[in-house]
């Protein structure tokens, strides 16, 4: 077990994790504005086809991350239209999204299939982003860093700006903020299109960086376990990388045990754990247990102003 | 009155529609409607694709005498029952069902169905209108394996599974088995990611078995995202169900190609015949359903050489890598020297050879 393994396993471990760690970003964004989008899979998907796709026809790589965001955005302001504007259930039209993302995204990809794109590789000079050691720090493509800065970035914009405040408000009293005179819906758009292009980025991380080609459904599942992880990490982005990158430890664990001949959980636990995580998601956030609970109080209501 | 009235206008019309009856005797029988489902997406670059292939082959030689139609990504649970129902009731009579895991689905259904025929890929159970067909990977596995065998520099060599179902437990044994024929200090790490498809978690996987010491993988998954990850660290690997070299120029020496066009139309004219009857199928190099891809330009004349060997072995019959003595994991002997194993025992192997590495 030496310093070139662990680099290695480490630069595995951070390629799991990342497109997770993304999407729950997003996703956080979405559910401390008040509103739960289930969509999450299907918009990940988007992105990734959109992401392929554009870099594909432009050899652009930068451009192809920018459509992948735009397309996660449209899909996700489509689910906003239906809940806030047409008032439909949230959980049954983030399931609809989610399948209609997969659906679509197959669509789109069908001219694909056999296209290789060159890899979104680092951008750091050819000797650092190589060198056995320093590869763990400048070898990843730029949206492992992008995933970092995002986290960041958007616990000091919740926590430390006032439209971070208005944002957490129409999450936790939307009928109070709306009397202050906030536009809960217009908080609630914004917050969902910036989901979706965090979750239009983490898809495009399949399709772009971890394996550079489209093949139908390759989120596999992501998508409902970065749900789950947003509830897992109470809603705190401090804890999202560490519940991101416990995930990844735990796969990259689970593999190397596999291959050394040794058995660390049940195989059929890893096949089922995404719709485990959003069940349990489901159960949580239904739970009546408000007070205990760190969720958003208005997440998955609708917004009924009585004025 | 003018003779163009409404009246005069609906009975000409109801009168026409009668037409088609008279003509009716001058065209053939309604075409035969052939069913499909499938695992994954025809776009998978292998396993599914490979089928879907071979569903093109049958429209191309029976033409207008078949109607073809496919369900893709249908998952391998009770889930799978609906789909199949619906193909029976959109009137297909012949009805492939293409992964193991829908062989007590094709069963409940076919009980319901009596007049409509089903082919249960790589499965083991038949009924009166259910048939089972398989096609020989292990003949392909055979040879990859001594490829593998003759190209690994740390004979360690890495296996990326997905279930233990006999087809995967086969495959491994015969590579293995192979691989040591060539090289005997070889051994096989497996690592079973129990998925079919799921492309982040094969490039996952490869890159544990890379940091392992394996510098050559194979796969029994369906997406290419294994070779990618092979292509970019330098080492060698296999296409699995179709020829994937162009995703990986360098590292892609060979594949085994699913080629099932010749069954396919074989099973659907002997119903047009009238001669379908259940039968278990088993076709390998001989016939036609596993073929090797052009080795990569690069291979060794020697390792090429060697590789066409197996393949002439397999196909005039003269050669089997189930050929005792064969050890099981435990070392204790499991076949004894000289004795060939039969497919019987073959279709249902759940037992790995001594040299595989796995969990």
């Amino acid at each position: 077990m030496n310093l070139d393994f662990i680099i290695s396993a480490l630069v595995t471990v951070i390629g799991v994790s990342t497109p997770i760690l993304l999407a729950a970003t997003g996703e956080l964004v979405v559910e401390k504005s008040g509103v739960l989008n289930l969509g999450v899979e299907g918009m990940m998907l988007i992105g990734a086809i959109a992401g392929f796709a554009i870099t594909n026809a432009t050899f652009n790589p930068w451009a192809g991350v920018v459509c992948a965001a735009a397309a996660g955005a449209l899909a996700a302001l489509l689910f906003g239209i239906l809940v806030l504007t047409l008032g439909s259930n949230q959980v049954a039209t983030g399931l609809a999204l989610a399948i209609f993302g997969i659906g679509l995204s197959s669509l789109i990809g069908q001219g694909y299939e056999g296209t290789i794109n060159p890899p979104f590789a680092s951008i750091f000079p050819y000797a650092l982003a190589h060198h056995p050691y320093w590869r763990v720090l400048f070898g990843h493509s730029p949206l492992v860093y992008f995933a970092f800065f995002m986290v960041f970035a958007t616990g000091w914009f919740l926590n430390r700006t006032r439209a971070g405040l208005v944002l957490r408000a129409v999450g936790e009293n939307d009928l109070s903020a709306h009397s202050i005179g906030y536009s809960v819906i217009g908080v609630r758009y914004l917050a969902i299109a910036f989901g979706g292009a965090l979750a239009g980025v983490a898809g495009a991380y399949f399709s772009m960086v971890i394996t550079p080609l489209w093949a139908e459904q390759m989120t596999a599942g992501r998508g409902w376990i970065a749900l789950a992880l947003v509830v897992f990490a109470g809603w705190r982005t401090s804890r999202l990388i560490f519940g991101a990158y416990l995930f990844g430890f735990l796969m990259t664990l689970e593999l190397y045990a596999k291959a050394s001949g040794y058995h660390v959980m049940p195989s059929q636990f890893w096949a089922s754990m995404p719709y485990l995580m959003a069940v349990v998601v489901l159960a949580v956030i239904s739970s009546r247990e408000r007070g205990r609970s760190q969720a958003p109080a208005c997440l998955g209501r609708p917004f009924l102003p009585t004025s | 009155m003018s003779v163009l009235t409404r009246r005069n206008f609906v009975k000409a019309a109801a009168a026409a529609t009668t037409l088609p009856i008279l003509g009716g005797r001058a065209f053939a029988a309604d075409p035969l409607k052939v069913g499909f489902v499938y695992l994954g997406p025809i776009g998978d670059a292998g396993w599914t694709w490979a089928h879907n292939k071979g569903r093109l082959e049958i429209e191309k030689a029976l033409g207008s005498k078949v109607v073809t139609s496919y369900v893709e990504n249908v998952a391998e649970d009770a889930s799978a029952v609906p789909v199949m129902r619906d193909l029976v009731k959109q009137g297909n009579k012949l009805i492939f069902t293409t992964s193991f895991g829908y062989m007590d689905q094709t069963l409940q259904v076919a009980k319901e169905f009596p007049d409509v025929m089903f082919e249960h890929a790589t499965g083991f159970k038949r009924d009166k209108n259910v048939s089972t067909y398989n096609s020989r990977f292990h003949e392909g596995r055979a040879v990859l394996g001594t490829i593998a065998g003759m190209m690994t520099k740390s004979n360690t060599i890495g296996y990326l599974g997905s279930y233990k179902v006999p087809e995967v437990v086969l495959g491994i044994n015969a590579f293995t088995l192979a691989a040591q024929a060539v090289n005997p200090k070889v051994q096989v790490k497996l690592v079973m990611i129990d998925s079919w498809f799921d492309p982040a978690k094969e490039a996952a996987a490869t890159e544990t078995l890379a940091n392992l010491g394996c510098d050559v993988i194979t796969t029994h998954t369906d997406s290419p995202a294994a070779l990618q990850v092979m292509e970019q660290k330098g080492l060698y690997g296999f296409g699995q169900g179709a020829d994937m070299s162009k995703y990986a120029p360098h590292a892609h020496l060979t594949a085994i190609e699913d080629i099932w066009g010749p069954y396919y139309t074989s099973r659907a004219q002997a119903i047009l015949d009238g001669k379908w009857t259940s039968t278990d199928t088993w076709w390998g190099m001989k016939e036609g359903t596993v073929k090797i891809s052009p080795y990569n330009a690069a291979l060794p004349k020697e390792v090429a050489a060697a590789a066409d060997k197996i393949q002439a072995g397999w196909k005039d019959g003269s050669y089997s890598v189930f050929t005792g003595p064969i050890a099981g994991q435990d070392g204790k002997e499991k076949v004894a020297k000289g004795v060939r194993m039969e497919d019987k025992d073959l279709a249902v192997i759940d037992w790995y050879v001594n040299g595989v590495q796995s969990s």
